[in-house]
């Protein structure tokens, strides 16, 4: 049997794992990132111009990544290509379609294209932050909890001088630590979720956490962070509301039930220079969708065990799957490298991943439940609170749009109040558009599925997370013919790492 | 007080001496080191907001700063629509705020009957 050439789509801990895994089967592998920099958003770090001596302690699994991105950048078989922007990738039934890539600056012009017909194709894309809106969120000064992180950790950048975190799970012990080492002091860390959901989340199964002992340790760390620099982690808390002129200057905190409904009276108003809010995770689906993958009810990539999609030789690793941090990223990324190069699952070499797989999905699942995001939060929206931030609609609008339009479909409700029809396409408001329209129209947003099966296919199912053009590109360089990728001017380019 | 640039003598991770560089934002001269994106020169020097939106004229600067929510728009060298969080800053870039109006409305509602002029 002959080993197709694999082409992995971003370069976070999962698209690493993947190409070195199909490296190592014998496949020709093709590691494209948007990034000038490997690591994804979870090794987001300095660029080469700033070197630093202990630059380690920044990070979770330092030297995994470095080992990581050595061996690839050493390895003859790996072409690695930064600053790839997939925009589009053709449906095709039974195999992976052709894929559309500018190379060069990000939102450059003239930028060569490059198309790619893989025999496997590995999507490794990631997630970004999910941030619920509240009154005041669209002030600057108030951050996602990734950009905090990504400021912090790629820049040596603090948000400001007094900051509060806020939202819900795991990811805001790391990034209050991250800001405490980049010198801002950070007021509390505050979780929405109460004692009870977290004790019932963590505590059935403790041995399960043993198994999973390198995340429990990275957590660990943070907390002896958090108690070296004095940070309050507080739960059942959360920030309803930022205020200020033109930038946030206070945010009021309130106590939420275990539904995340605010307790009236409970409110205390804090003077702040930032805030950052993250309320989990959402999933890069618009490269999956485009190449017709189906997703899990739960609005993920659908995966098998062999971390195939609903699409054969179409594969999919790390949070773009389920979010379950970079232990199992790694793991499912090696299985799906191996399988793509033509592996077998039955394979020796792949049993430790394989383990790794089980016992961190088992401990993902538990954070989700300890977590995850409860209904009570819209009930801190007023009528005026911003909830698309591109086109600037309101909760109030939104309303009365769902209503005129008489909740006959989202397509309409959105043309008719332009809630995610922005220049974000979606990608921040989308899942909270979802919601809301849920709640006030049952049946309008979709109905639960079954979560071992695909239950849906990209057409029936995607709703916001549809996006024909999955990058912005200029028009000149969608009318542009593709270049060879033997061209002179593009390897001139590929080796100029830092334009 | 607000955004800053941790200062290479109280940074745990012992940076190196780097270059230091020079953007134009608006004008005004802003300083970072070599190797910052855009934004993290912008909001190191301490300015929080850039982008003005285009409905009621609100002040907005980074949100995601990994390149999806696009709120920190900026115009470099002329070319307009660059995510400022994701592109790095080289010395002498000339970056201009946007602020993108509505377009003018031609008529006063979608259904509305506009006269034809060809008669």
């Amino acid at each position: 049997m002959t080993v197709p050439d694999v082409l992995v789509i971003g370069a976070g801990p999962a698209g690493l794992a993947a190409a070195r895994a199909a490296r190592r089967r014998g496949a020709s592998v093709t590691l494209l990132d948007s990034s000038d920099e490997l690591g994804g958003q979870y090794w987001r770090h300095l660029p080469p111009q700033r070197p630093s001596e202990r630059e380690a302690v920044l990070h979770h699994g330092w030297s995994a990544f470095t080992a990581l991105r050595e061996w690839l950048e050493r390895s003859a078989g790996v072409t690695i290509i930064r600053q790839a922007y997939v925009w589009a990738i053709e449906t095709r039934e039974g195999r992976p379609g052709a894929v559309f890539v500018v190379v060069g600056e990000v939102d450059g012009e003239d930028r060569p294209q490059l198309v790619f017909e893989p025999g496997a194709l590995i999507l490794a894309t990631g997630a970004y932050d999910r941030t619920l809106p509240f009154p005041g969120w669209d002030l600057p000064g108030v951050f996602t909890a990734g950009a905090a992180q990504a400021l912090a950790k790629g820049e040596r950048v603090a948000i400001g001088r007094r900051v509060v975190v806020a939202g819900a799970g795991p990811f805001l012990l790391p990034v209050a630590a991250s800001l405490a080492a980049t010198g801002s002091t950070v007021l509390g860390v505050y979780e929405a979720n109460r004692t009870a959901s977290l004790i019932a989340g963590w505590l059935p199964r403790p041995w399960q956490l043993l198994r999973a002992a390198r995340k429990g340790g990275e957590l660990a760390g943070y907390v002896r962070g958090h108690l070296r620099h004095r940070i309050p982690y507080r739960v059942g808390k959360a920030v309803i509301r930022a205020d200020g002129t033109d930038r946030v200057e206070t945010v009021t905190i309130a106590s939420v039930d275990a539904a995340w409904s605010p307790l009236a009276g409970t409110e205390q108003t804090i003077a702040v220079d930032a805030v950052c809010v993250g309320h989990g995770f959402t999933p890069r689906l618009e490269l999956a969708i485009a190449a017709g993958c189906a997703l899990s009810d739960d609005d993920f990539v659908w995966v098998d065990e062999r971390q195939q999609t609903s699409i054969p030789l179409v594969f999919a690793a790390g949070e773009v799957t389920g979010i379950g941090g970079v232990d199992l990223a790694l793991a499912e990324g090696e299985i799906a490298g191996h399988l793509a190069a033509g592996g077998s699952i039955q394979d020796a070499a792949l049993a430790p991943a394989l383990a790794h797989r089980r016992t961190y999905r088992s401990f993902a699942s538990r954070i989700e439940n300890a977590h995850g995001v409860a209904g009570g939060w819209s009930e801190w929206l007023t009528p005026d609170t911003v909830v698309c931030r591109c086109e600037e609609v309101t909760y109030g609008v939104l309303c009365d749009a769902a209503s005129a339009t008489g909740g006959a479909s989202l397509r309409s409700l959105k043309l008719s109040s332009r809630a995610g029809l922005g220049i974000c396409q979606g990608r921040v408001c989308g899942r909270t558009i979802e919601d809301l329209i849920a709640k006030r129209a049952p049946g309008l947003a979709g109905g639960p599925g079954h979560s071992d099966a695909p239950v849906s296919s990209a057409a029936d199912r995607v709703r916001t997370d549809r996006r024909p053009i999955a990058v912005p590109i200029r028009l000149g360089e969608l009318a542009a013919e593709p270049t060879p990728l033997s061209s002179p001017s593009l390897s001139d380019r590929l080796r100029e790492r830092h334009p | 007080m607000t955004s800053f640039r941790l200062p290479p003598c109280d940074d745990p991770v012992r940076p190196a001496e780097v270059p230091g560089i020079r953007i134009a934002l608006d004008g005004r001269t802003v300083e970072g080191v070599d190797g910052q994106s855009i934004a993290g020169v912008i909001l190191g020097s301490g300015i929080l907001a850039w982008r003005t939106t285009s409905k009621n004229a609100r002040p907005r600067g980074v949100f995601c700063g990994i390149g999806v929510c696009f709120d920190c728009l900026v115009e470099v060298n002329g070319a307009r629509d660059v995510r400022a969080c994701q592109r790095r800053a080289r010395d002498g870039d000339v970056v201009t705020t946007q602020y993108d109006e509505l377009p003018v409305r031609v008529r006063a509602a979608p259904f509305e009957e506009v006269p034809d002029d060809r008669a």
